[in-house]
């Protein structure tokens, strides 16, 4: 998957998306496919419903803060999120998406970005074109370490080789 | 160019004379801490099974359960039960359970020891930068990394200096000042840093409160809280029974940082975080009117014996309000003993409150005192995102012990200085 762009749609969210968000404390005793289904409720019931393997979630500043929970991204990844888009990441949930295979990029300019539009991601070259408004974006390019941890799916992966 | 106490720790641990921040560099772990929550049982035993490789040294484990103890339900205690057994099965040695917060007891208990790295699945493992740890939150997979390699990477962040002087007001305590702090800097505004805690209010701040400062760094984003280690430190480690020795770190004078805060401790009025948000703070005396339903002293950031007796200091000989419920969770056993055997728990519990097991259970809403629909509470917790402590549509405020134990009393939330001849 190295060079492969990705193409889909957009689920769009804003600042300060947090753990507590993406995972609620109270169904983390269950297993993560039952949890999924909670996953973004406490703002947004039907998620889990209508997010589809291939769509692409974008949020704004601070994406994932607060726990160092896995069960965020874990659910996520459940759900089919393969990518993520946001202005800024906090620091644990960017590591653990990285860990779990699934791309996490950050972009300035993700206030352009509206629900339903199309995009096409080169997460090498850093660019986002959005084929619904016909623009294009800059991201932050991933350093290479992380590309190779992504490439290989993730980090149980890596550690397979060691 | 000098380093910071972060940037000292981080070239110990990697082997090398100098680092720079930015630079990304492999170090070798001290300590690695599993809760129950998320410990063995989010991706590590099966994956630690499928890689077909043990841990890599197992008296630098340490595995608590502490988030589902005492289990309200069946599958809470089947967490708890899987944890142990898996503790048991890898020879881990240094296992708790039923004992309060895992912070506190890694705190307690001595497995954070000043110029160490310490990496827990729980992202207020930063805490233990009171100590002059660099300690840090990670998610479960990157546990396994650790748990196989005993290594990790890490940037080696950046550092925020945070300088509060002076001497804090009568009834403004460690928390008031954290929350203060989080608001000035946002609650995104040291992602990928370091803060470093420096000035004469943290020299002359007792442990149990630096450890409330500490515990609260991720709340702005940041990898860790680090105050730097002194006499204060030494005392509470030679008290706590180390005995290993340690080298105290202390940034240098031409250290660099990214960026300074200057603040007046004197200036400090007690403060709320309001919801949803924990840098959305407000002085107490700013507030509008805040009717309360529950109020709630514990957690590793706001349980331990100094904020159980200074809740006493107002609550003693009086009553909490009709229809409000003050919950009370020592941070650890030791703290449950230490106030039992002192009277704070008979006097607490004399005003109206109902003294709890230590454990995580109401801070993030999974049991010992969720909070339904409309209903508000203050919290000397960490955290008051949206449904933290239960119903999304509940409200949390963050606060000192000492707020909310005022608040509690008048079933509103008050500046509690009118309680300690403050104002």
């Amino acid at each position: 998957m190295a060079d492969k762009k990705i193409k889909g749609k957009v689920w769009k969210y804003g600042d300060n998306i947090n753990t507590d968000i993406i995972s609620p404390p109270s169904y983390m005793e269950m297993s993560i496919e039952e949890a999924s289904k909670y996953a973004m409720s406490p703002i947004d019931d039907d998620f889990a419903k209508k997010f589809k393997k291939g769509d692409i979630l974008v949020g704004e500043n601070n994406f994932g803060s607060g726990s160092s929970r896995e069960t965020a991204p874990l659910t996520l990844k459940h759900l089919g999120v393969t990518i993520i888009i946001a202005k800024s990441f906090a620091r644990i949930f960017y590591r653990n998406s990285i860990n779990l295979g699934i791309i996490a990029i950050e972009c300035n300019e993700t206030d352009k970005i509206r629900n339903g539009d199309i995009l096409e991601i080169d997460y090498n070259k850093g660019e986002i074109v959005n084929l619904t408004k016909e623009e294009k974006y800059k991201s932050t390019k991933i350093p290479q370490h992380i590309i190779k941890i992504i490439n290989l799916g993730g980090l149980v992966e890596y550690l397979k080789r060691l | 160019m000098g380093m910071t106490i972060s940037e000292k720790i981080i070239a110990k641990a990697a082997g090398v004379q100098f680092v720079n921040s930015g630079e990304i560099h492999w170090v070798k772990v001290d300590k690695a801490m599993m809760d129950d929550i998320l410990g063995p049982r989010v991706e590590i035993a099966e994956k630690l099974k499928e890689l077909n490789k043990g841990i890599w040294d197992k008296d630098k484990v340490v595995v608590i359960s502490d988030h589902y103890t005492p289990p309200a339900n069946a599958k809470q205690a089947e967490i708890v039960k899987f944890t142990r057994e898996w503790a048991k099965e890898y020879g881990v040695e240094n296992y708790y359970e039923f004992q309060g917060p895992c912070h506190q007891i890694m705190v307690e208990e001595g497995h954070t020891i000043p110029g160490q790295i310490v990496v827990g699945t729980d992202s207020h493992t930063c805490m233990y930068g009171a100590l002059g740890t660099f300690s840090t939150g990670v998610g479960s997979t990157e546990m396994l990394g650790v748990l196989v390699s005993g290594e990790i990477w890490f940037k080696v962040p950046e550092t925020i200096k945070v300088v509060w002087n002076g001497g804090l007001q009568e009834g403004v305590m460690a928390k008031d000042l954290i929350l203060k702090t989080i608001g000035e800097i946002g609650h995104a505004g040291a992602t990928y840093k370091a803060v470093e805690h420096v000035g004469s209010t943290f020299e002359n701040m007792i442990m149990d409160e630096r450890l409330a400062v500490s515990n609260m760094a991720v709340e702005m984003g940041a990898k860790v809280g680090i105050i730097p280690t002194d006499d204060i430190t030494d005392k509470y480690l030679k008290e706590i029974g180390v005995s290993e020795e340690y080298e105290r770190f202390s940034s240098d004078l031409d250290a660099e940082y990214i960026e300074i805060y200057e603040f007046k401790a004197e200036d400090l009025e007690p403060v709320v975080a309001c919801p949803h948000e924990v840098d959305n703070v407000v002085e107490i005396s700013k507030l509008d009117e805040v009717k309360i339903d529950q109020a709630y002293i514990g957690s590793c950031t706001g349980g331990r014996y100094n904020d159980l007796l200074q809740a006493s200091k107002i609550l003693k000989g009086k009553k909490i309000a009709d229809g409000v419920r003050l919950l009370v969770s020592p941070a650890s056993k030791k703290v449950w003993n230490r106030c039992a055997e002192e009277g704070i728990l008979t006097t607490l519990s004399e005003a109206g409150a109902t003294v709890l097991a230590s454990t995580c259970g109401a801070c993030i809403g999974v049991h010992s005192g969720s909070i339904g629909a409309g209903e508000v509470c203050i919290s000397s917790t960490n955290r008051n995102f949206l449904g933290r402590m239960g119903s999304k549509e509940s409200k949390v405020y963050l606060a000192s012990p000492l707020s909310v134990a005022a608040a509690a009393l008048e079933g509103k939330i008050v500046d509690p200085r009118k309680y300690l001849g403050g104002i």
